[in-house]
């Protein structure tokens, strides 16, 4: 049996190569078969806001890497649900389907279910 | 107990001096460290060209002393050496660059790397995240 990883998402996708950095141990451990869980929190949230153009910054899209999640099978992906409040996000209007909100008290159950955590 | 060690800052940041702390600790209360996974900005640790002021703790020498006298296995993530300027020389005649700033005992390869040691570990304790 696998041991589970939960990978928790903080930073934002414009602030430099973490994000995407998170995201690719995600992709790494779905290509592995692993049991994978990510973790939108804190400015990670802003990972998941819609219709963003991110040519004009130069950049290359993450929320289209986001979109590959569930190519690699990687279906266990919350997001925080205050820190999308915090930012004035629309928790309607977000850019992956398939997600999960979870509350504050919430979090700690669900790192709890992880073997091991990575938080980036 | 079975470690597995991820370190995400450079050698320069506190987290740093913190992980190699962990690591002496942990090798000498007898626990085994079944690999050290350096990624984002934590393979700067590794490079060979950082230069420590004289009265300054030299963090690159001191991790490169204890994989070298633990014989332990150092992986720097590959695609986060690459992107920031930490190669060695297969790398840099690969992408025909003049520079090599990464030997051995350090190895570069890929995050499946990270996923094998957080598997063979009893705990994953990483350092340096934001």
């Amino acid at each position: 049996m696998p041991k589970s990883l939960l990978i928790i998402s903080r930073q934002a996708p414009w602030s430099g190569p973490g994000a995407r950095e998170a995201l690719d141990i995600v992709l790494a451990g779905g290509a592995f078969d692993l049991p994978i869980g990510l973790l939108f929190l804190d400015d990670g949230v802003w990972q998941l806001a819609p219709r963003q153009h991110a040519a004009t910054l130069q950049q290359k899209d993450l929320s289209a890497n986001l979109q590959a999640l569930s190519l690699f099978g990687v279906d266990q992906v919350f997001a925080c649900s205050f820190s999308i409040a915090e930012r004035g996000l629309d928790p309607q209007d977000l850019s992956l389907d398939e997600l999960q909100l979870l509350e504050t008290a919430q979090l700690s159950a669900l790192i709890d279910r992880y073997d091991q955590v990575i938080t980036l | 107990m079975k470690f597995a060690i991820a370190l995400f800052c450079a050698a320069h940041e506190p987290s740093s001096r913190r992980a190699l702390l962990f690591a002496q600790a942990a090798l000498a209360g007898g626990h085994e460290i079944v690999r050290l996974f350096f990624y984002q900005d934590g393979v700067y640790s590794a490079s060979t060209n950082i230069v420590t002021p004289q009265d300054e703790q030299d963090l690159p020498r001191q991790w490169r002393e204890l994989v070298t006298t633990h014989q332990l296995d150092a992986v720097v993530c590959i695609a986060a050496a690459l992107r920031r300027g930490v190669l060695n020389a297969e790398e840099a005649q690969r992408y025909q660059r003049s520079a090599v700033n990464l030997e051995a005992p350090w190895e570069l390869s890929g995050l499946g790397q990270l996923h094998d040691a957080a598997q063979a570990a009893d705990r994953l304790i990483c350092f340096g995240g934001p």
